[in-house]
């Protein structure tokens, strides 16, 4: 079997990277992010990237490292209120934004991955969204056409995943994650937990090892949260 | 004297019936999960992939990948599923949620509904927000009944970008309750007014088609 598995981010990404790439990001706000994957694309340099990623991280982390740092033409999301370096750089013409609603988004993605062009919704018919784009009536109902996306590399975070790419998540950290991961001419998946072959259940495995070609063992893991909320003991 | 925002979120509730799956919006619709009357079990979905969201947890349970839609840390349920973003909108947009409740700036008689930019403000983004109105079964907005400079956020036409087209059936204010027919003429009924509220008053704030229930 070919080897899958890669010691760190760096090593994972090598050869894969260089300006102008579009890079198709797991998570939701900065849970299940590929953390460590991120800091590696920071720290190799590239740029020009157009990254399709729901949110666009918060200031220092998340994406919001490679906004800090220039390195993003581009980014096609449906959220990025948080994002202070964002606004600026936005407001300086310096970043171009694609909003697209967050469940286009995710459809845009899944079917992109499987290999389907474009699709009708009904998401976003009338509004500033659908301006320009072809429409449909169906069964008295007019839809909306979006095109499926698929990019140069699908940056994963996944809880467990074993040598051969079979991935498993946890809770609310899978959101895009097992979206992105089809929908890339190359998946690399940062894991906390990395198995042999055969130890993850397959009735439980979410996204299987066809999907992903590099893998490596990012922990540990600090998990950050944007809004601790909680209740009185 | 009118609602509270609490009391908005008090009378969103009454709207709630047993084995409805909802799904919540940030603001007065987070409080509704607060009131939900006794003998009805609801649901509430998060679009960020979770079924079954349970209570803000305790401190020392807070678990850094169980958040809602808004980023708050929460907790699961008895039966709480997680599924993917693309899952997640496919239940929204294939009519399998029975209610959404969300906030507005604007709502028009047809059943307009604007809530997601200001044009020359810094846009944040639309969320789930449009596929919410367009794939849920029923959409109901509470919001406060006019702008902080005073004009009416129930029109004849929204002024803003739209987030959906016909997409609301009713309206909570702070000054009572509003119903639309999203497929038939346009026209906000009132159906409750809130204690120590005129009917003269609500004509005067309100921009839209009103008729009296």
């Amino acid at each position: 079997m070919a080897n899958k598995v890669y010691k760190d981010a760096k090593s994972a990404l090598d050869g894969l990277l260089k300006d102008g790439l579009m890079l198709m990001c797991g998570g939701f706000g900065l849970v299940g992010i590929p953390d460590k994957l991120i800091q590696a694309v920071r720290d190799s340099g590239v740029k020009n990237l157009t990254c399709v990623s729901n949110n666009a991280g918060i200031d220092g982390a998340g994406l919001g490292l490679l906004l800090d740092t220039g390195q993003v033409k581009k980014m096609i999301s449906s959220y990025v209120g948080e994002n202070k370096t964002f606004a600026q750089l936005y407001l300086a013409g310096k970043l171009e934004i694609e909003f697209n609603p967050q469940g286009t988004l995710a459809e845009r993605v899944r079917a992109g991955g499987a290999g389907i062009p474009a699709f009708y919704t009904k998401t976003g018919v009338g509004t500033q969204v659908a301006e320009g784009k072809e429409t449909k009536v169906f069964d008295g109902e007019e839809y909306v056409m979006e095109r499926g996306l698929f990019g140069d590399i699908a940056l994963v975070k996944a809880w467990k995943g074993d040598k051969s790419g079979n991935l498993v998540f946890r809770k609310a950290a899978r959101n895009f994650n097992p979206i992105m991961a089809t929908a890339a001419r190359v998946c690399v998946v940062e894991v906390e937990e990395l198995v042999e072959v055969g130890q993850l259940d397959p009735d439980h495995i979410h996204t299987p090892a066809v999907y992903v070609q590099r893998i490596f063992c990012g922990a540990p893991y600090d998990k950050k949260i944007e809004q601790r909320t909680v209740r009185k003991a | 004297m009118a609602w509270t925002r609490d009391q908005m979120a008090a009378r969103a509730a009454k709207e709630l019936k047993d084995g409805f799956y909802v799904n919540l919006g940030i603001g007065i619709p987070t409080l509704v999960s607060n009131y939900v009357p006794e003998n009805v079990d609801i649901t509430l979905q998060s679009e960020n992939g979770m079924l079954g969201v349970g209570p803000f947890p305790y401190d020392n349970e807070v678990d850094a990948d169980i958040i809602n839609a808004g980023k708050q840390t929460v907790t699961e349920v008895k039966g709480t599923s997680y599924f993917s973003s693309a899952d997640s909108f496919a239940m929204i947009r294939g009519g399998h949620i029975d209610l959404s409740i969300l906030g507005a700036m604007e709502v028009a008689e047809n059943g307009d509904l604007a809530n997601w930019m200001i044009p020359g403000k810094m846009v944040k983004g639309m969320g789930g927000a449009m596929d919410l109105v367009a794939g849920v079964k029923r959409v109901i907005v509470t919001m406060e009944h006019v702008s902080k400079d005073g004009a009416s956020k129930l029109l004849d036409k929204c002024t803003l970008p739209i987030t959906g087209k016909k997409v609301v059936d009713m309206v909570i204010t702070e000054f009572g309750v509003f119903t639309i027919d999203k497929h038939g003429a346009p026209g906000v009924t009132l159906v409750e007014l809130a204690d120590g509220v005129t009917v003269d008053e609500v004509k005067a704030k309100t921009k839209a088609k009103l008729t009296i229930a």
